[in-house]
């Protein structure tokens, strides 16, 4: 029995040290270099016509596609990470209306790798050696896992990359917002500027490692470390509302009054608000994203907020960049486009009744065929 | 040896004392001083937690989904199976009344009613095929867990549709303003309460009990002894799926829509239900203890919370906490044997 007892007891330990060396591994996301141009690229103006900012770049610099150039009709292939949050299904349906205004296209076809990096190795792969593909579009599950493959995509055919990068040039171009840093920044900046002195923060973020969400954090760390503002903790809630309204009410529970909330995404927010509301406190300074449910609170309470974005018109982007090469017209490269934010200023032109809960407000998708029921709206 | 006579009765009376500390350890179940470790902890990172009842309030609010789930999966494991579907039922009932109740808020009990009734059909269809077809219940519920989660996302279309009206949510979210001496009272707090002891009178006070115990521990002696096997088998996943479902309002009230909602509760059930000390294996385990399993696994979440541990380490702790309560519950099984 004793013999026992010690075994279940060394077995605790040998997991707490290993736990522990796991942790200690932990890496630093923070690069002062990149930081420093993104924050640059928020205040460059965009090239490019103003009501679509899909069609937008900052800084561009043209690369000639005329050796990609084909004859229509074209088969365009797209291997997509997965739709696993309301963000990738927003832009996805935008996608594939955007694919339905073009002639052109006569085949897109669409593999979904649900979210695993080797299903989308294989998904890939089999794109590539169908032959069937004039051009191929990516929008890697991660960065490393996916960099050979794309690789490997590269010298058979045109490749665009879009949402999360690849560390490879292989591509003709690669798509994307302006980047974590600025995102995370933008909500950071907002809180120092509103927040009382010596007011506390609680940050809320989705899940460790992952690169597009770690830049965010540590952009925000950093500014709130440079205005000496107290970081009550930052948790993980898994992009799960209940999990993050149970965070911060264990918070309000422990601290009695947090003066602002920092989030890296914006699909629980609304969960959060309501545990300040549910608890009878005052609701403090939200970063939020531009997910119409957050729109609604921040109106309806007249919020002090700000929701920066991670649009969802890059989908859009991703389709038409490949129209442009297959036409052989210049396309920027890298490709980064614009990422607007939704402050009180422009809150009413972003507010949209008709639209789901978890509909993004940048979704670059309100002329395409088909708006609004397919993306869950009501026509009125 | 008059100062010996003095200090025999002195020790006697010592040893009283440590046999009846023995005897509270023996007799009462470890789940209880699991859940009181948890508190003092909970105390000792939080001066304020018991400065006021409402935080104690707070976390029975927090833990009744989870509760109800596991008086719900306690029935099915005692009678000797799993019930893995509960969490896809949790996301279907969400993303369905979401769904359905998206613009019409007046149907809401309409569709709670119809919400549960799917969990009980989806329950007797697990018990069905688990008894007839002779499919291990892990791999019927699974099968079912992936179907009905794969059901409620082609019907939202993968992202939240709609939304939950605000009286779908009262059960969830709201609060009396009074209840007895406690004001602003939980209504989730209320309905777990009265979920507990209907449970726990039916498990531990009456007949259908008996034979979910007699099921667990041996299905032949007790269909040799008269017991309708089948038929207990499938009530029990039918309470399940029942109990699932009401989770499923609870929690749609408590947060609100999204798609991953009920992922990950149906081993946390599980997780409640062992640490309640009920055997995998079925045959043995205790409704008040399966139900103090699960609001400890929520002081475990928050007392995690307070510590402020950095997100790996806090899942190893959990997962340490975890293991070590379900070994101390098997020696102590084990030893009173």
């Amino acid at each position: 029995m004793k013999n026992r007892i010690k075994a279940v007891l060394g077995m605790c330990l040998i997991a707490l040290v290993a736990s522990v060396s796991v942790f200690g591994q932990a890496s630093e996301f923070f690069d002062p270099d990149e930081f420093q141009r993104q924050m640059e690229l928020l205040n460059v103006e965009p090239v490019g016509p103003a009501d679509q900012p899909w069609l937008q770049a900052l800084d561009p610099n043209y690369v000639s596609t005329t050796q990609y150039a084909k004859e229509p009709p074209w088969t365009i292939c797209f291997s997509n990470a997965g739709l696993f949050n309301p963000w990738r299904v927003v832009g996805y349906e935008t996608m594939m209306a955007t694919v339905e205004t073009i002639p052109e296209i006569a085949e897109f076809i669409v593999l979904d790798a649900e979210g695993r990096d080797d299903k989308q190795i294989s998904d890939i792969a089999d794109l590539v050696s169908s032959g069937d593909c004039d051009l191929l579009i990516v929008s890697p599950n991660t960065t490393a896992a996916l960099t050979p493959a794309v690789e490997q995509a590269c010298q058979r055919l045109p490749v665009i990359v879009f949402d999360r990068g690849v560390n490879t040039n292989c591509p003709v171009t690669f798509i994307s917002p302006i980047g974590g840093y600025a995102y995370g920044a933008q909500g950071a900046q907002f809180i120092v500027e509103n927040l009382p002195p010596g007011g506390t923060v609680l940050a809320l973020r989705i899940s460790p490692g992952v690169d597009v969400l770690e830049t965010r954090w540590s952009a925000a760390e950093q500014i709130f470390k440079e205005a000496g503002v107290r970081v009550l903790g930052d948790e993980f809630t898994g992009d799960d509302r209940a999990t993050t309204k149970q965070i911060v009410m264990d918070y309000l529970n422990r601290f009695g009054q947090i003066d602002a909330v920092w989030m890296d995404a914006g699909a629980t927010t609304v969960a959060a608000i309501e545990a300040f509301e549910d608890l009878g406190f005052d609701i403090p300074i939200f970063v939020g994203e531009d997910q119409q449910d957050f729109l609604v609170k921040w109106a309806e309470e007249g919020l002090t907020a700000i929701g920066p974005s991670y649009p969802t018109f890059q989908w859009r982007t991703a389709v038409l960049a490949a129209v442009m090469v297959l036409s052989g017209e210049d396309v920027p490269s890298p490709w980064r486009l614009p990422q607007p934010t939704v402050t009180q200023d422009n809150l009413e032109q972003y507010l949209q009744a008709n639209m789901p809960p978890q509909h993004y407000a940048f979704c670059g998708c309100e002329d395409l065929p088909g708006y609004p029921e397919r993306w869950g709206g009501r026509s009125n | 040896m008059a100062k010996l006579q003095h200090e025999v009765p002195q020790a006697n009376a010592w040893r009283t004392v440590v046999t009846a500390i023995g005897q509270i350890f023996r007799w009462v179940p470890p789940i209880y001083f699991i859940f009181a470790a948890i508190m003092i902890g909970i105390g000792l990172t939080n001066e304020n937690f018991f400065t006021h009842y409402r935080n104690t309030l707070n976390l029975l609010l927090q833990a009744a989904p989870l509760a109800v789930l596991a008086a719900g999966q306690l029935f099915v494991i005692i009678s000797g199976g799993f019930d893995l579907s509960v969490g896809s039922i949790i996301t279907f009932v969400v993303l369905g009344s979401s769904i359905m109740l998206s613009g019409n808020p007046e149907a809401t009990y309409w569709v709670i009613a119809m919400m549960l009734g799917i969990g009980i059909v989806v329950g007797l269809f697990n018990g069905a095929v688990t008894h007839y077809l002779k499919v291990p219940s892990i791999i019927t519920t699974l099968g079912m867990m992936l179907t009905i989660k794969g059901a409620a996302l082609l019907w939202s279309g993968g992202a939240p549709r709609g939304s939950l009206p605000a009286a779908f949510r009262v059960f969830g979210r709201d609060r009396m303003d009074k209840f007895l001496i406690w004001e602003r009272f939980p209504h989730a707090v209320l309905i777990l309460a009265g979920i507990g002891i209907v449970a726990t009178l039916l498990l531990h006070r009456t007949n259908f009990g008996k034979q979910v115990y007699a099921v667990g521990d041996n299905p032949r002696a007790a269909a040799l002894a008269g017991i309708n096997v089948p038929l207990v088998r499938m009530i029990c996943f039918a309470l399940s799926g029942l109990f699932a479902a009401i989770a499923g309002v609870l929690l749609g009230g408590f947060s609100g829509v999204s798609t991953q909602v009920g992922d990950g509760y149906e081993l946390r059930a599980i997780t409640a239900v062992v640490l309640g000390g009920a055997r995998l294996l079925g045959g043995r385990g205790g409704m008040p203890e399966a139900i103090m399993g699960a609001i400890t696994l929520q002081a475990l979440f928050s007392l995690l919370n307070n510590l402020g541990l950095p997100q790996p380490l806090r899942e190893a702790v959990q997962a340490v906490i975890l293991i070590s309560a379900a070994a101390y519950a098997v020696l102590r099984e084990r030893r009173k044997a």
